[in-house]
């Protein structure tokens, strides 16, 4: 550890992120039963819950947290999180944004919007950052900006690849012209990563629109998108508000992103963790014994 | 909003109006005025003076998209006249929200890339009210690059509502196209300068806005949602803009005390639009002065400094220390 700790300018805390997925209750609809929202069969609790939240008869991707993303797609016990103490100003003085912060960390039991931090895939070291969308719908502030960009900068001085699970709807309006500069500074970190030959793969859960897609998101050299999810610059609302444009249906959605080119593949949950391990082998990452260093 | 003239300047606007049917008069029957003229233009002074000086930032926001306000092809002509614009991205066509071309400054060339609202109806339908497709953004950075290759500094003007959300702009990458160019922006070996002009509208605006100096005229706006679009979201009601402008943050004060801008050009008493052509000089003596500086910098170090410019940007505390970063 204390060879990994010199590598960083900060001072990184190792903290495991509970592995279960008890603290993920609030996900899950409560009782024995529960009727799919998509297709309307009956499921069994346990049974939704050990196909990753994805209703076994239709596909359909429940939303779920950070950590039971975290959870369900790293080795057990290889999580080491970065940056954990990082925690959100007020820097504009912005209208009840405090209280709303609060309410975040109280709701999500997370300091801010995304969780970055070291482990393992089927035995190969990454960095992971995995977005909480529960947490201020996912928005991208000065916490979530810097912890990106130090992963960013922490793969490149690992030489280890980096993954971003991006769910977010955009830059945090709390936080004003600093949130939108946050789009920047990710892009010129991910740039610096690619420049060193760093491998990016960037993840698209159900949303990931605006600022976040308009920055970091889409920089992925393999960009891979959860089913049907919600993938834009803007969306549908926002359209529909604005410009008053009738939209096709299925606009706006992975498969329709895909279709236009813009992103390389649409994986269900349940099979992210063997994508992942798969196109970190063809980049010739291995698994390896043990804490690494990459 | 009376013939293109803001509700808070209508006072002054009458009054001017006044001065100038009085000199009409003074000349058709050639009768001397003049006391009568300056009484009145030492009362406009203080009446400019009175309503300017203390402008709210939603006052602001309507001055910063006023229709008489210098667009950015106002500001070209002026300070590049022998701006010669060139067309496309190479991959899907000409976005005319976006104006790209070569000038020189100083007799050193340059490469321009500019944000262009429309005048009128017409000029706003085929300039698409100032908000780019991605293929506006593509057609920047291939400028940007090709000012690399060349050696040449880049400089941008800022001035849209933002990047165009409608679904044709969805299906050409809208978001991939803004984000291709941050990354870009952030790491081109020359000089980049950008000036805000009016509307700094969001993604919009940085998809061409990452540069060694970011520099913003006095009642430009720069935000991450419209005044419009908070209000909507936090009191329901869009009507409460001029409160979200003020909660937002928006003005160039703001900005420059938020370190996100560099420099603050001053505009002529009253906006922009009362003078373009003090107002370019001032742009132009910005960007001139500017650049000057950064082509003293090694190219490495003017990347690095970049970096490090955007890096620091943000506000946050580490639990365990309570330090500001
Ligand atoms: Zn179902």
């Amino acid at each position: 550890m204390a060879t990994i700790k010199d590598f960083f300018r900060s001072k990184p805390k190792y903290v495991t992120v509970h592995q279960p997925s008890t603290d993920d209750r609030r996900e899950i609809p409560d009782g024995l039963w529960v009727k799919c929202e998509e297709c309307g069969n009956l499921l069994f609790n346990k049974e939704l819950e050990r196909s990753l939240m994805v209703c076994p008869k239709c596909g359909y991707h429940y939303r779920v947290s950070a950590r039971f993303r975290i959870a369900n797609l790293v080795d057990e016990d290889s999580f080491e999180e970065f940056d954990a103490d990082l925690i959100p100003g007020d820097p504009l003085g912005f209208p009840a944004y405090p209280e709303k912060t609060r309410a975040a960390q109280e709701k999500t039991g997370l300091k801010e919007a995304v969780i970055t931090g070291r482990c393992r895939i089927k035995g190969i070291p990454v960095i992971l950052g995995v977005m909480e969308f529960g947490f201020i719908g996912g928005s991208m502030g000065s916490v979530v900006g810097e912890k990106i960009t130090r992963a960013a900068e922490r793969a490149i001085e690992t030489k280890l690849p980096l993954i971003i699970i991006s769910t977010s709807g955009g830059a945090r309006m709390q936080e004003g012209i600093l949130s939108l500069m946050q789009m920047a500074k990710t892009s010129a970190a991910i740039g610096r990563l690619d420049e060193a030959g760093g491998l990016y793969i960037s993840v698209l859960a159900n949303p990931c629109t605006a600022g976040v897609m308009a920055s970091f998101a889409s920089l992925g050299d393999i960009i891979i998108a959860a089913p049907k999810a919600l993938v834009a610059f803007a969306g549908p609302r926002v359209i529909e508000q604005t410009v008053r444009e009738k939209l096709p249906p299925g606009s706006h959605r992975s498969e329709f992103v895909m279709e236009h080119g813009f992103v390389d593949l649409i994986v269900d949950r349940r099979e992210l963790r063997d994508t992942l391990a798969k196109l970190l082998h063809f980049h010739g990452r291995t698994a390896v014994g043990g804490v690494s260093n990459g | 909003m009376v013939n293109g003239n803001l509700d808070f300047e209508k006072p002054l606007v009458e009054l001017e109006s006044r001065i100038a049917e009085l000199r009409r008069f003074s000349k058709e029957k050639n009768i001397d005025l003049t006391e009568e003229i300056t009484t009145l233009e030492k009362k406009a002074a203080k009446l400019r003076h009175e309503i300017y000086a203390n402008l709210t930032p939603g006052q602001r926001v309507q001055l910063a998209r006023h229709p008489k306000r210098p667009l950015a092809l106002d500001f070209i002509n002026l300070i590049f006249p022998d701006f010669l614009e060139l067309h496309g991205d190479r991959l899907y066509r000409d976005d005319h929200a976006i104006i790209g071309g070569l000038a020189t400054l100083e007799g050193s060339p340059v490469t321009v890339i500019a944000e262009q609202k429309g005048r009128d109806t017409k000029e706003n339908i085929a300039r698409n009210f100032g908000m780019p497709f991605p293929e506006g953004y593509r057609k920047a950075l291939r400028l940007m690059k090709q000012a690399e290759k060349f050696g040449r500094p880049i400089i941008t003007l800022i001035d849209t509502p933002g990047a165009f959300p409608g679904l044709e702009a969805e299906q050409r990458g809208q978001a991939e196209a803004i984000a291709v160019n941050l990354m870009y922006m952030s790491r081109l070996a020359v000089p980049i300068v950008v000036v805000v002009i009016g509307e700094g509208g969001s993604g919009g605006a940085l998809a061409i806005g990452v540069g060694d100096r970011i520099l913003m005229l006095e009642n430009a706006q720069y935000s991450v949602i419209s005044p419009e679009g908070c209000a909507a979201i936090l009191w329901h009601d869009a009507s409460f803009a001029p409160e979200a402008a003020a909660a937002l943050k928006i003005t160039a004060k703001d900005l420059f005390e938020l370190k996100v801008i560099d420099e603050i050009i001053p505009e002529p008493l009253g906006g922009a639009h009362r003078d373009y052509a003090e107002t370019a000089a001032n742009v132009k003596a910005a960007i001139v002065r500017n650049l000057q500086e950064l082509k003293k910098i090694d190219v490495k170090d003017l990347v690095e400094q970049r970096y490090a410019k955007f890096r620091k940007m943000g506000v946050f505390y580490e639990a365990s220390e309570d330090k500001e970063a």
